[in-house]
């Protein structure tokens, strides 16, 4: 018997609204996991919450064939849904951070999962909530259990709120985009932990945009786009020979190491950085200060695309903020073009500052809500007349691919690519040398990505600019750099020509993050001499559909 | 214990300031201090005032005059009060429990109140919420003691439901404590109601329904806390200015305390009983501040690593 039957499921909000969700039809098998694939706004969040009649008020939710471990779930009451929810059916969400109430201790979140649905002894919950912690791969459970979400890693979040959806021993876990907020070494190990729940035979309904994390552990895959699902099949299958071109669209965006655009000559030395050190001081008392950036030396040659890899913490970000002259570093300093930068006096400096440009990770926080595309583009460009300067602006956005009509929009009236666009061209505009990227794409969809990288890679060839690439995803730092440093812990433990680095790492940690790639198991479509196909890692995506 | 201790000596400076311009604000007021103290209307003769000047210290330069008075506050020495030649100490010390009991009590009341309203409301729509907010926004716009005339005319006079003028009774605390936390309640329920509805969409809620929990124990396991961080630094807040409001309620029902010692003091000039009341009321708002702070890292454990 199956744990979960759908037949054509449609989910809308508002009477007279076109249903967010059409037509779904799934079933999930004890010891099967199937995959709901699609981008933001494609409506599998929504659909995930309606299987658990968490639609949210005023959706209406409505299916032929609802059944929950062989029970018509179409006309259960709120009781009956309690019920079901947490028993039967777990649920894991993407951010532990934001996941778990972060007012209460890992071990009181878990034990409501416990205690809601059977009556335990106090002795018994403690007992329970240690071994569910145990089974989740959770070191030191005693110690962890008193601990609130902030003080574990990431990775130990993620552990334990899959232990507090597994509380209740439900035989259906749906996990909604689980490692998506999770650096690559700790997504795998996540991974396998789902996938030790799937072979202890539950089932497993898996939400993701992420077709890499889909192959591993998928046994099939729904496509959706917009609402409708347009393919569905055994993973191997749709991967091998997608039948929609939408699948198609999918498969060929996620990045796959290979080299986007020809290669660049590189221009003269044009921006260095020498041994630079950044501590921050320690939080408390006692507490070793921070080494963000330790002994750091880097040369960046004009027209150059320079990848940084490494994961949250590894100090990447400090080393941007260092670049672009927003924080000085304790010793060593940057040089731009042979002259100092970091050692100058702000004053100094800032009639200088165009030459080094910054674009975010999310652009939708990089921009002021209130302003329209032509002032956000508008007030990186030199003090000339109003109608120069959005003459200038339009031509700028026709180079990043978007038209004057964009103009007078406001950042809420644009798509995540679009908003990632305008950003490219706001940083162009003052026809800077060097581009800092700090994590530019992670927070688009993998269609976006691909056009936002495309972009790039372009713009780099018409106007010489130079890459400072930064991100956490090697994939995409393959795609577009030529050279690449990988730091952690705020030293760089290897660097060299991008493919080489990956293709023999020299340093062990390299060697674990090469490792932990989902590879993407396409066998006759995919060229599979190329390096193996990463993850994507999408933080804080947002949209207009969101 | 060693983040208390930097509390209170932060504390101790405040109330030093508020000594400090006290003591300047009430010496550059015009007015005859010499009058005050004998009483408005009696003649004086210049010997007899020289007299007064000299004994109570009073043509002594300012500095020393400031020097005294702050030695004299060190030693807990509040002096007398020249209109009931009483000391000030035991003057308060008889009406503080009266203004104590109103404030308290109509904070206390404003929670319950605004915690009905804002759960009752919370994350809907329809004819309560619209009618709730609409009451919210009148009591909170109207000024406290119009609402205690109003509660006066309506349920004493009219109903005879509660006595008029303080009789040491219970049913004498009900209107003016309504009069004050009426406002109070206003405020906290448009605050809470907020905070419920934005926790509401935050994802761990997601979770915890996800896990079976029913809107009752979400509510008190998980929601209300959060909203609880903002309460707690408006209540504090709000305490404090409790104590102002007290002075016009205490005044419009005829109940004893601090408020209506206050305004006969001003009136009279009496500056020794209106530089302790304003002491009084600093120290206040420093022991609430500080027990807010002390909470707040009891209810979010995020706060204790910046606060040990």
């Amino acid at each position: 018997m199956n744990l979960l039957d759908v037949e054509n499921l449609s989910v809308s909000f508002g009477r007279g609204h076109r249903p967010v969700v059409r037509g779904v039809s799934l079933s999930v098998a004890p010891g099967e996991c199937v995959a709901l694939v699609g981008e933001s706004g494609s409506g599998k969040s929504v659909t995930a919450r309606a299987l658990l009649g968490l639609a949210g008020r005023g959706a209406r939710v409505g299916a032929d064939r609802l059944e929950i471990d062989g029970v018509d779930a179409t006309g259960f009451s709120e009781r009956r849904w309690r019920s079901v929810r947490g028993r039967r059916i777990g649920m894991v969400l993407q951010d532990a951070m934001v996941s778990l109430d972060p007012l209460r201790t890992i071990g009181a979140e878990i034990a409501e999962g416990v205690t809601l649905h059977r009556d335990h002894a106090p002795r018994d919950v403690r007992r329970r909530v240690v071994e569910l912690l145990v089974e989740a791969g959770v070191p030191e459970p005693e110690t962890r259990r008193t601990e609130y979400p902030h003080q574990l890693s990431g990775g130990l979040r993620q552990r334990a709120l899959i232990a507090s959806a597994l509380a209740a021993d439900p035989r259906l876990l749906i996990a909604d985009e689980p490692t998506t907020a999770l650096d690559a070494v700790v997504q795998a190990q996540i991974l396998r932990l789902l996938e030790r729940v799937k072979n202890e035979g539950r089932g497993l309904l898996l939400i993701s945009h992420d077709l890499a994390v889909v192959a591993q552990l998928a046994d099939r895959v729904l496509v959706l786009n917009d609402g409708d699902v347009v393919e569905s099949g055994p993973t191997a299958q749709l991967l091998e020979a997608p039948a929609h071109p939408y699948t198609r669209t999918l498969l060929d965006s996620v990045p796959t190491g290979r080299r986007r655009g020809g290669a660049r000559v590189p221009g003269d030395t044009l921006l260095t950085a020498e041994r630079l050190v950044k501590t921050y001081g320690p939080s408390r008392r006692g507490a070793t200060p921070r080494r963000a950036l330790d002994d750091v030396s880097l040369t960046l040659r004009a027209g150059e695309s320079l990848g940084v890899v490494g994961e949250s913490g590894s100090g990447k970000s400090t080393l941007a903020r260092v670049l672009l002259g927003l924080a000085a570093p304790d010793s060593g300093q940057v040089r731009l073009g042979g002259e100092p930068w970091t050692t100058l006096d702000e004053r100094a400096r800032r009639p200088l500052r165009h030459r080094v440009q910054l674009i975010h990770q999310d652009p939708y926080a990089a921009f002021d809500p209130r302003f329209t595309v032509a002032r956000i583009i508008g007030e990186a460009l030199p003090r000339t007349t109003r109608r120069q300067r959005t003459e200038r602006a339009a031509r700028l956005l026709e180079q990043v691919g978007l038209g004057a009509d964009h103009l007078r929009r406001r950042p809420h009236e644009l798509s995540g690519g679009q908003r990632q666009r305008v950003a490219v061209a706001r940083a162009l505009a003052p026809r800077p040398q060097v581009l800092v990227c700090d994590e530019p794409v992670s927070a688009l969809d993998v269609t976006v990505q691909a056009q936002v990288l495309d972009l790039l890679v372009r713009l780099r060839e018409d106007t010489g600019v130079a890459l400072v690439f930064i991100t956490h995803d090697l994939a995409v730092v393959q795609e577009i750099s030529d050279r690449v440093l990988v730091m952690r812990d705020g030293t760089i433990v290897d660097e060299g020509p991008t493919r080489e680095v990956f293709r023999s790492p020299r340093h062990e940690y390299t060697r674990s993050l090469v490792d932990a790639i989902p590879a993407l198991a396409r066998a006759s479509t995919r060229d599979l001499s190329q390096a193996p196909v990463p993850s994507r890692d999408t933080r804080q995506r947002r949209s207009v559909h969101d | 214990m060693r983040f208390v201790l930097q509390r209170l000596a932060a504390g101790a400076v405040v109330v030093w300031g508020a000594a400090t311009l006290t003591f300047f604000a009430v010496h550059l007021v015009p007015g005859d201090t010499v009058a005050a103290l004998i009483g408005p209307g009696t003649p004086v003769t210049p010997a007899l005032r020289h007299q007064i000047l000299a004994e109570s210290g009073l043509d002594d330069p300012l500095a020393v005059q400031y020097a005294h008075s702050m030695g004299a506050l060190l030693r807990g020495d509040l002096g007398r009060s020249y209109q009931l030649n009483q000391p000030v100490g035991q003057l308060l010390a008889g009406q503080v429990a009266p203004t104590l009991q109103l404030a308290v009590g109509s904070l206390v009341c404003a929670l319950l109140l605004a915690l009905l309203a804002a759960i009752a409301t919370a994350g809907r729509g329809g004819a309560t919420r619209t009618i709730v907010s609409a009451v919210e926004l009148f009591i909170v716009s109207v000024p406290s003691f119009w609402l205690g005339i109003v509660l006066l005319t309506v349920f004493s006079f009219r109903f005879r439901l509660f006595p008029a003028a303080a009789d040491g009774s219970l049913s004498a605390l009900v209107l003016p404590t309504l009069a004050l936390a009426l406002p109070l309640a206003g405020v906290l329920a448009q605050v809470i109601r907020q905070e419920l509805e934005q926790t509401d969409a935050r994802p761990f809620v997601l979770t915890a329904r996800a896990r079976g929990l029913g809107e009752t124990r979400l509510l008190l396991r998980h929601t209300l806390r959060h909203a609880l961080l903002p309460v707690t630094t408006l209540s504090g807040f709000l305490l404090g200015g409790l104590f102002g409001g007290t002075v016009l309620i205490e005044n419009i029902f005829a109940r004893p305390g601090l408020g209506r010692i206050l305004v006969r003091a001003v009136e009279a000039r009496d500056i020794p009983v209106v530089t302790a009341l304003v002491l009084l009321s600093a120290v206040a708002f420093v022991v609430i501040n500080i027990v807010v702070d002390l909470l707040h890292p009891v209810i979010d454990a995020r706060l204790r690593e910046v606060t040990p």
